[in-house]
């Protein structure tokens, strides 16, 4: 029997500050920046002191910033002590596990009005520090003293795809090339621009520094180019990953029957599922994430919805591989599939089953803690027509959200319905 | 070593104290042959300290692997040898890392030796 929320609950504004790196900015700026877009996005306004409650998704302000106990901080930003401020951590899943606490807490009756944010700042440390702040999302005693980083997680996961489904990896590419096409629509992104005109860019560097200019041929040819896309870890290169990034996001979540107060078209949350698994190397199946096939089941039960219905979709693409898997798990293409359909654009925004229309964790950056919400506020512009240059050009009634925190430890998928 | 379940005869690999399938405490330790094959690996250039501390990195890439034992589990770990795919029959071994109290032994596997 699916599980029911004990009421309907809507998202009705949504927002989220630049990505980037920011020297000059601490994640409590990115903060208050994310809370006033969100704060504009509400259609007929709102009171910011009728806000009830706040759930923080934040993986590690702790080693990022020297900071933990980060909810009440966020709350006092932006003026909202003495309400209830929590911080929710499941590594790169929080902002997705956030959201879901606050939709269980308006469903369950306590609260009519909750914030739901999510902030990350990274870029403080050197690479190294940060690679380790990362692979303490893993299990420590047992996986990292193997030598493993995140990125060497999905590459394993990668080799163990490559051999069991034939994919090559210069076909995971096509998934950057397309995340970097439409992050180059999106003003938010920390790497908006696409591989063509991060070419062009490169090639003019070199040119104003008296370099020998790349003779690249075509992207391809440059994402072969051990030192324009160095390898990070076989078979995953620089393109394969997502970057390091600071900012914030925030949602507002209403119960259902108060939303017309805030909006005449409201997202309504029907379906959300969260699952749990095993550390890489004790799971059957190293080329799907179970928690992930889970979450997605437990989500289109509550909404009564298929694999087949869901119109648009952001899913965590933390590598190139983590989306081809992504949309598998989620049963929009069978296993082994996923990787030809990225190859044939199915997955582009003008295609079938458009995929990370925001650039995704590849292109606008991956604030890990932010990055959950982050995928919510795509699919508020994109399923209300607020998304621009990159709108998705089709009826959007039905979106869905994935967010993976480690290699699948957590996975956390929400499914969204826009009425009339 | 690794642990045991004498009610439903699971193996364990880390050790557990509870079984995630009868949940009985009861469990004994196990000592595993160290034979296995390589399931999945990657061979790591951006290098997190601790292995950056042990010479690794860009110019001086390492391997980390999941091993299927041939008792049935999977274990993490560093992969010795370069020459290997997925299906490579392995052995277990320690190798050490780290300077005076940092010194620790990690589970690492090299290639079987033949016949």
């Amino acid at each position: 029997m699916s599980k029911k929320l004990g009421r309907g609950v809507a998202l009705v504004g949504a927002g989220m500050s630049k990505f980037g790196a920011f020297p000059d900015k601490s994640g409590r700026d990115l903060f208050v920046e994310a809370f006033q877009d969100m704060r504009q996005s509400v259609d007929k306004g709102f009171d910011p002191a009728d806000i009830e409650t706040i759930y923080i998704g934040n993986f590690s302000s702790d080693l990022f910033e020297g900071q933990s106990h980060t909810a009440p901080i966020m709350a006092d930003v932006v003026g909202l002590t003495p309400r209830s401020a929590t911080r929710i951590e499941d590594a790169c899943a929080s902002g997705g596990a956030a959201l879901r606490q606050g939709i269980l807490a308006i469903a369950s009756g306590l609260y009519d009005i909750a914030l739901v944010g999510g902030v990350e700042k990274m870029t403080n440390l050197p690479t190294a520090e940060v690679t380790d702040t990362l692979a303490a999302a893993a299990d420590i005693l047992y996986e990292i003293p193997a030598g493993f980083t995140f990125p060497g997680f999905y590459a394993a996961i990668a080799s163990a795809y490559m051999h069991k489904y034939g994919l090559k990896p210069e076909q995971l590419m096509n998934v950057a090339i397309k995340n970097h096409e439409n992050g180059a629509l999106n003003p938010n992104a920390q790497f908006g621009v696409t591989i063509p005109a991060w070419m062009e860019g490169r090639k003019a560097a070199a040119q104003k520094k008296g370099r020998p200019v790349p003779t690249w041929q075509n992207e391809m040819d440059f994402l072969h180019d051990d030192s324009a896309n160095p390898m990070i870890a076989w078979p995953l290169r620089l393109f394969d990953c997502s970057p390091i990034t600071d900012g914030a996001t925030a949602v507002l979540l209403v119960a259902a029957e108060i939303a017309q107060r805030f909006t005449d078209h409201p997202l309504h949350i029907i379906g959300s599922g969260q699952a749990s698994d095993v550390a890489l190397h004790d799971r059957d199946d190293l080329t799907s994430l179970s928690a992930a096939r889970r979450a997605a089941q437990e989500a289109y039960a509550m909404a009564g919805v298929a694999a087949q219905d869901i119109r648009l979709a952001e899913v965590h693409d933390c590598f190139t591989i983590a989306e081809i898997i992504a949309t598998e798990d989620l049963g929009f293409f069978a296993s082994g599939d996923g990787f030809k359909a990225a190859e044939d654009r199915v997955t582009a925004r003008d295609g079938a089953k458009p995929v990370n229309s925001s650039g995704g964790l590849k292109s606008k950056g991956h604030p890990v803690g932010a990055s959950g919400v982050a995928q919510a506020v795509e699919i508020f512009k994109q399923m209300r027509g607020e998304a621009g240059q990159r709108q998705v050009g089709r009826d959007l009634p039905l979106g869905l959200t994935h967010n993976v925190g480690g290699t699948g430890g957590t996975c956390v998928v929400h499914i969204y319905e826009r009425r009339g | 070593m690794g642990s045991h379940c004498p009610h439903c005869q699971a193996h364990f690999l880390p050790p557990r104290a509870i079984c995630p399938h009868c949940y009985s405490d009861q469990l004994e330790w196990m000592a595993f042959s160290g034979q296995g094959r390589l399931e999945a690996f990657t061979a790591i250039y951006i290098a997190p300290s601790a292995m950056i501390a042990a010479g690794y990195g860009r110019d001086n890439p390492y391997l980390a692997g999941v091993v299927a034992l041939e008792e049935g589990v999977k274990i993490s770990g560093q992969i010795l040898d370069a020459e290997v795919t997925i299906g490579t029959s392995l052995t277990a071994l320690f190798v050490e890392r780290g300077e005076g109290e940092a010194k620790r032994s990690y589970l690492a596997f090299q290639i079987a030796e033949k016949g």
